[in-house]
């Protein structure tokens, strides 16, 4: 079988040789590279050698600890309250930092924490800055996959009409994609811009003035949903195209016999357009995912992470720590755990969505 | 010297073979595509140097800046570092260690008058030295600070920390201002720890424990660190500074605008200050925290790398372009600090009587070279989201127990960076 896939395919593997060979060399050897290194103490340059640490990156990164804190009480026994009748808590940095009692939580830091009658449950990790990479990260996918899928559905059908003159609107909407990510992220800091930025000086206009200027990437609340926003936005066009090549493969034919038979614009959509879409669906879906859990030149661009880590994101930490802070190990570590998650989410798409 | 005489006899026996046996030393400068006459500057030492003796050639490359510290960590991999490298000081002890740079071998009687910044020293030898140093300053406008009874500090006499909050009070009562400081939080990077660890240090703390800089414990998450933290918070808190998200466009120009009342900006932007305000431009030495004023020190150095065949032409080349000439030319192209006061007498805006001769002083007074490890680079990220994420709000304490956390860890990665 071997030498016959060999002999019979030399052309074939001729001309594959190309591309193999460069994904080979900077996609599949890297990757293999960042396990090995994932687990050593690799730096970017050091005079020291690397040493094998076994999984002490991955418990670096993964560690966490449910704590339970017990309030202050005075020496009658009664729960201490400050001046606004808040109970008052000890300080977590008695236990987690040079306390021998509790080696558990040594070096760990609160992560979130809610309450529990007297008592506050903390849960503890020990790396709260990936932790938070991680579940921005997820929130990113979760809202941008659907609405950018959607929202590029809804521009295919739009330009997906014999209108004069539709290219323009087509290359309008395809416009963003061509442009340089880290050109459009600077571009929309300004459109951020706290004070007189654009889109504040819109609202402000909008609503007659009654609008108070927001400090988009500078709040924790806004920051991330700005990046989302903006992101949608600048790959929607790419998703749009890819949408109507799947409605432009489907055949008039069934539109025609649907137009006899009477069908509304609904029940077309329904019963032809979107059949017809299957494949091209699943495509999106997964190509979606795995371009947003790569987010990286937004954050790089426009916020650093910050403020308050609320736009932390993996790709983001693994280049910060891999290069800023000269931690190849780290580094590595992030993009197996990231590569981990992306493969099962793909994995779990393909399952839900197979031909039955 | 002796060196340099051996490899002088060489070139002469190698020059004997050929006609024209000049060996090629290549330099790498980061200021590629630089606003202002650097480039330019860099090119006319070389060709100087090249003409003013037959054993070497130097050839330039230039690099952007943000490319150029990859450049030389790719370089390095790739064991092709260039004969000479510029660097910039903090960053130095980090490729000494690292093994990219080799000890100058300078003769340090040659860098007698030196400011203390242009130097740079790792484990007891020089490694680097500068052509110019860089200093920070607190902007204001006599006009704005004698109107409302706010004294001129003076060298000897800097602000004190309560005259400082007082005067930002002030200022901020008058609502003449969109915020009374600008400190340049605009500016992420490197600026935060060049520009704000000096005031960690002057109420008492630092980045790291410079004894042996094994750890940031009680340096960094001491009371005097903690009191820092807290002040520092309150400035956004209270609406005396534009925080994080300022825009990069009002740092630029806010100022002169006059959108702000005071800039701690540095000498590289003094001089549209000077141009709009005239006489009225004041630059005002850094307020006493407690521990006594302390600005930043230490710009972009050359050094000879660790694989250079050749470090006696390197290091003549080096010698060469520390020529007061030299100091003084880069100083009115570039608007820096000449490294000597020698040198400073020939310049256009340092001389007495200058538009900044104060800058002199300042760098001369108050610069502090941040903490000389290589473990700074790591450390120096570390300060500056410790810093960012206080200003945005976080916990004080709880940050910078975090920060230390993470110095530690880091310099217990790399079996504590090999100090001596």
């Amino acid at each position: 079988m071997a030498s016959k896939l060999t002999r019979a395919n030399r052309t074939g593997w001729l001309m594959a040789f190309p591309g193999v060979a460069l994904m080979t060399l900077f996609i599949i050897v890297p990757f293999f590279l960042a396990f090995a290194f994932s687990l050593t103490n690799q730096r970017l340059a050091s005079p020291n050698a690397a040493e094998y640490v076994g999984f002490e990156n991955y418990s670096d990164l993964l560690g966490v600890a449910v704590f339970t804190l017990e309030p202050e009480r005075d020496d009658s026994g009664a729960v201490v309250r400050d001046g606004d009748g808040e109970i008052e808590y000890p300080r977590l940095r008695n236990f987690t930092r040079n306390n021998p009692d509790y080696p558990n939580l040594a070096g760990k830091r609160e992560w979130f924490s809610w309450q529990s009658g007297e008592n506050r449950v903390v849960v503890l990790a020990s790396d709260v800055v990936f932790m938070k990479a991680l579940v921005n990260t997820f929130t990113f996918v979760l809202f941008v996959a659907p609405i950018q899928a959607g929202l590029a559905l809804c521009l295919a059908l739009l330009i997906n009409q014999k209108l004069y003159g539709i290219n323009i609107f087509r290359t309008i909407y395809f416009m963003p994609v061509v442009v340089s990510i880290v050109v459009v992220s600077l571009l929309w800091r300004f459109i951020y811009s706290p004070g007189d930025g654009l889109l504040n000086n819109v609202l402000g206009w909008l609503t007659f003035g009654a609008f108070e200027g927001i400090d988009w990437l500078g709040r924790t609340d806004t920051a991330l949903p700005s990046i989302m926003a903006m992101s949608i936005w600048q790959g929607v066009g790419f998703q749009m195209v890819i949408w109507l090549a799947g409605l432009q493969n489907i055949s008039p034919t069934l539109y025609e016999a649907g137009e006899i038979e009477g069908a509304s614009k609904w029940q077309t959509f329904r019963y032809i357009t979107w059949p017809g879409l299957r494949n091209t669906a699943v495509l999106i879906l997964i190509v979606i995912t795995m371009q947003a859990f790569a987010l990286f030149a937004q954050i790089d661009v426009m916020t650093q992470g910050g403020p308050l880590d609320s736009t932390q994101v993996l790709v983001f930490q693994a280049v910060e720590r891999g290069y800023g802070k000269q931690d190849i190990s780290g580094g590595s570590t992030i993009s197996v755990i990231l590569f981990v998650i992306v493969l099962s989410i793909s994995l779990v798409q393909r399952y839900l969505t197979r031909e039955k | 010297m002796k060196h340099l005489r051996n490899a002088t006899a060489l070139a002469v026996i190698a020059c004997a073979g050929t006609a024209q046996a000049q060996t090629e030393l290549s330099l790498w400068y980061h200021g590629a595509g630089s606003a202002n006459a650097e480039e330019a500057l860099v090119n006319q030492v070389v060709d100087e140097f090249n003409a003013s003796q037959s054993d070497w050639t130097v050839v330039l490359e230039t690099f952007p800046q943000l490319a150029y510290n990859d450049a030389v960590g790719a370089a390095a991999l790739a064991g092709e570092l260039p004969d000479i490298l510029d660097v910039d000081g903090p960053v130095m002890p980090n490729w000494a260690w690292a093994e990219y740079m080799q000890p100058l071998g300078i003769d340090e009687a040659k860098l007698d008058g030196f400011l203390p910044g242009a130097i740079g020293r790792w484990n007891g030898e020089v490694y680097s030295v500068g052509l110019w140093d860089a200093a920070v300053a607190m902007m204001a406008r006599k006009s704005v600070l004698e109107e409302n009874g706010i004294r001129i500090p003076t060298l000897e006499e800097p602000w004190t920390r309560e005259e400082f909050d007082g005067a930002l009070q002030t200022l901020k009562d008058t609502g003449n201002f969109e915020y009374p400081l600008d400190l340049g939080m605009a500016w992420t990077g490197e600026w935060y720890p060049y520009a704000f660890s000096p005031f960690l240090q002057s109420f008492g703390g630092d980045i790291v424990d410079r004894d042996g800089y094994q750890t940031a414990e009680g340096a960094l998450n001491g009371d005097a660190a903690i009191e820092f933290g807290e002040w520092w918070q309150g400035l956004f808190e209270n609406d005396m500074a534009p925080g994080t998200s300022q825009d990069a466009a009002d740092r630029e120009t806010g100022f002169v605008e006059g959108k702000y009342a005071l800039s701690w900006n540095g000498n590289w932007a003094a001089l549209p200050v000077v141009e709009k305000f005239g006489d009225d431009a004041l630059f005002l030495p850094a307020p006493d925290f407690g521990n006594g004023p302390v600005i930043g020190g230490a710009s972009w150095q050359f050094g000879v790398s660790a694989t250079s065949e050749h470090p006696d032409g390197a290091r003549q080349f080096i010698e060469f372009a520390i020529q007061p000439k030299y100091l003084s030319a880069f100083s009115d192209g570039t608007g820096l600090i000449p490294s000597t006061a020698d040198a400073a007498t020939d310049t256009k805006n340092y001389n007495e009587g200058g538009a900044l001769e104060v800058f002199y002083e300042l760098s001369e007074n108050q610069a502090k070279l941040r903490p000389v490890t290589p473990g700074y680079i790591v450390q120096a990220k570390v300060f500056e989201k410790a810093l960012a994420d206080i200003a945005n709000g976080a916990d004080v304490v709880d940050t910078l127990d975090a920060a230390v956390d993470e110095i530690n860890e880091d310099i217990e990665n790399n079996q504590g960076y090999g100090h001596n």
